[in-house]
């Protein structure tokens, strides 16, 4: 690798040609401060926060984004240095509603850190500003454009989405991130995925908070109020507590669930397990009955209304089974209730997801197949820290419990579709095991695992050579699309999930500051906990458990049966964009 | 999915011709280097307005995000989002005219024609605008109606120019 020389701040540093002044410094030991900088994703050097002194540049230099150059000498300390990035920190803290006690993101905010870092006691310039309404028409996002401060990160993780829903209206000081004329985002092809929530600095935008319905829910005494939870919370959910990134507290969740009052708390991986049985069958039928290929998965509802939205050719591909939310929703409110002699309508449903789309899919009519939303409430990770917060709850400190019998036993394969790949490799575990009567040599299928954009895999099963892919993030899948669309590529089987990284970094799951997303990525870390959590699970393959083929035994007869299909399948519509 | 079929029917066919006009517009342009605001320009002078339909359009034959082309037409201030009226009366803003008094022949076009600055009267008729300098800084106070140019103008004549166009 080709590599050059820097001074920084005195201190000389190698580093690799195309690096930036900001690289640089850090291996210098330096930390310069960044706003609108969130790596790979918005590098535009738009804040001016991150100036630095470059000899023989006659201006002060945006460190994000100007590349080092071989005997390059860099000042990141000088009087001239401080008072720029001051001067523009306070310009923006003007215009900026500096609600801190009041706002969601108080304490995990970017703005407030740098006015920390900075030491302003004082904010010099006292402007005109301009109130917005805030935008909470959405099940899923409530936007706040009085906390804006105009960095656009949320503007390039939509675009770089493929969605592209937010922009920049009007110029000067007028400008505003919004929609097209003046819309909710409910109002526009949004598909809800919270990216731009993970990508704010600041709390201009945030999920739309649902606690004060589960507390009222939990209060109530005439109400069974029972709970679910997605596999890509137990891997994050510690971060809210101070935890280290990746630490897995699926025994501590429990607990705390449990303390919060819930009447019985299961795990959405059952319902994992569940859809695997579901939707391999569907593929295997698909393959023998030449029924519409590739078949599409369909439990990210990001992807879900992505598809609805700009590729409704595709409807058709996409599996029928709901998501596994969904499905255990479904199941309470039938299976759960006859059995345990409950009445349906007293019966309430919550689920903890690490995902906002997750809100507007439980509010789909179509989705309530015994008469009653399957969903009750959607709370996100975050939603639930909070919850655990108010109630005082030790949680670090919390023992590991169990979930409930029944409704709260899965396997390994259940687990892994919180990261992208794991519900291809999930399903594959099982459908070979289906088709070949005998299992993997190796069930852990590294082809689909990482975080490549789109991932492929081939897989030999006895006469039939299965061809899947994986994408992850919705513009990867339009990539992806567009090639199966032109008849470049050819698959049996397709996994989308909407987020980058899969659910593991959904838009619903703890926010990691831009700094620390240099140095960690959340995406690799909290997958690999995942991965952990399959390794260690005593079954791996959703097929093995024993409470699955128990309901199938005694309630659904058999996968894809009618009964399965009324309660556990669904169908898509077209959507129009605008 | 063919172009047509993204948007209300009744749009296009109300103006085949127009849009049938601006499909040429993007053939031109087509393939050229940031061709959107050219055609947006285009698009304007056939259309009148860049209305939701019309971006729509464009974003569907160009494969530019409608929130892209939403932004770059509010950015410029050419670009208008509702039709203007037939008569577009704008008063420089330039600073030889605002210290000349532009502001007061503003006021004065604000009561004669009964609409504030960015607005279109009810008939379709006038538009009232304030625009940068347009270099006319010796006659200034400098009125513009279309492509008419008032120069050294007074309150008290504002009336007498409205009248000429009102009936017109």
């Amino acid at each position: 690798m080709e590599t050059v020389k820097v001074m920084v701040d005195g201190v000389q540093v190698e580093v690799p040609k195309g690096s930036t002044i900001l690289d640089a410094a850090k291996i210098a030991g330096i930390d310069i401060p960044t706003l609108c900088f969130l790596k790979g994703i918005n590098e535009i050097g738009a804040c001016r926060i991150c100036l630095v002194e470059v000899e023989g540049t006659r201006a002060l230099q945006a460190s994000c984004v100007y590349p080092v150059s071989d005997g390059m000498v860099v000042r990141t300390n000088t009087p001239a240095v401080r008072e720029a990035r001051r001067v523009n920190l306070e310009l923006i803290l003007s215009n900026h509603d500096r609600k801190c006690l009041t706002c969601v993101r108080n304490q995990n905010c970017e703005l407030q850190d740098l006015a920390e870092r900075f030491h302003v006691k004082d904010i010099r310039f006292e402007g005109e500003s301009i109130h917005y309404p805030v935008d909470d028409l959405s099940p899923s996002i409530v936007r706040d454009a009085n906390k804006c401060i105009l960095c656009r990160r949320c503007v390039a993780v939509c675009a770089s989405q493929g969605v592209g829903v937010i922009g920049p209206v009007d110029r000067g000081f007028r400008t505003i991130i919004e929609p097209i004329f003046n819309r909710s985002i409910n109002n526009v092809p949004c598909i809800n995925c919270g990216q731009c929530i993970l990508a704010c600095p600041v709390g201009a935008i945030r999920e739309k908070d649902d606690v004060e319905k589960v507390w009222t829910a939990l209060q109530d005494p005439n109400l069974h109020v029972v709970v679910q939870t997605a596999p890509a919370v137990r891997v994050a959910l510690g971060e809210e507590f101070g935890m280290e990134m990746g630490t897995r507290v699926t025994g501590k969740m429990a607990a705390a669930l449990r303390r919060l009052g819930f009447d019985k708390v299961f795990d959405t991986n059952f319902s994992a397990d569940l859809t695997i049985m579901e939707e391999g069958t569907e593929l295997l039928g698909r393959i023998k009955n030449g029924g519409k290929l590739p078949l599409i998965t369909s439990c990210s509802p990001g992807w879900i209304k992505f598809c609805e939205q700009f590729y409704p050719d595709f409807l058709d591909n996409i599996s029928t089974c709901k998501s596994p939310q969904q499905m255990l929703g479904a199941l309470l409110k039938s299976y759960y209730v006859e059995k345990n002699g409950l009445d349906p309508a007293k019966v309430f449903v919550v689920s903890v997801m690490p995902c906002t789309a997750k809100k507007f899919e439980a509010q789909r009519p179509e989705l309530s197949s015994t008469g009653y939303p399957d969903v009750d409430v959607v709370l996100t990770t975050r939603e639930l820290g909070r919850m655990i917060k108010e109630a005082g709850l030790d949680f670090p400190n919390l023992p590991d419990e169990e979930f409930d019998p029944t409704l709260g036993e899965s396997t390994g394969a259940a687990v892994i579709f919180g990261a992208t790949g794991g519900v291809m490799e999930a399903a594959l575990r099982t459908v070979a095991e289906i088709v070949t009567g005998k299992p993997l040599d190796d069930i852990e299928i590294k082809a689909v695992r990482g975080i490549e954009g789109v991932k492929e895999a081939e897989i030999q099963l006895g006469d039939l050579l299965v061809r899947a892919a994986v994408a992850h993030g919705t513009g990867n899948a339009k990539a992806l699309l567009e090639k199966v669309k032109s008849g470049e590529k050819e698959y049996h089987f397709i996994e989308v999930m909407a987020c980058p990284g899969g659910c593991v970094t959904g838009g619903g799951q703890p926010i990691v500051k831009a700094k620390k997303r240099m140095d960690r990525d959340p995406r690799e870390v909290r997958a690999a906990a995942i991965y952990d959590e399959d390794r260690d699970k005593p079954l791996r393959k959703s097929h093995e458990n024993p409470e699955v083929k128990k309901l199938y035994e005694e309630y659904l007869q058999e996968p894809n049966s009618h009964k399965a299909h009324e309660l556990l399948h669904t169908h898509y519509v077209a959507r129009q964009k605008y | 999915m063919s172009v047509s079929s993204v948007f209300s029917a009744s749009a296009v066919t109300d103006n085949k011709e127009k849009f049938a006009k601006l499909q040429e517009v993007i053939e031109r342009y087509r393939g050229m280097e940031g061709p959107l605001v050219p055609v947006l320009h285009e698009a304007q002078e056939i259309f009148g307005a860049l209305t939701l339909d019309v971006q729509k359009y464009i974003s569907e034959a160009l494969n530019v995000p409608v929130m892209q082309i939403y932004g770059v037409a509010t950015f410029y201030s050419q670009f208008t989002l509702k039709p203007k009226g037939k008569c577009k009366v704008s008063v420089c803003m330039g600073t030889a005219c605002y210290v000349r008094g532009a502001k007061k022949i503003q006021d004065k076009l604000v009561e004669n024609l009964g609409i504030q600055v960015g607005e279109t009267d009810k008939d379709g008729k006038f538009t009232l605008e304030a625009t940068r300098c347009v270099g006319a800084c010796g006659l200034s106070p400098v009125l513009l109606v279309n492509d008419d140019v008032y120069g050294r103008t007074t309150p008290d004549i504002v009336p007498n120019i409205m009248d000429k166009y009102r009936k017109a």
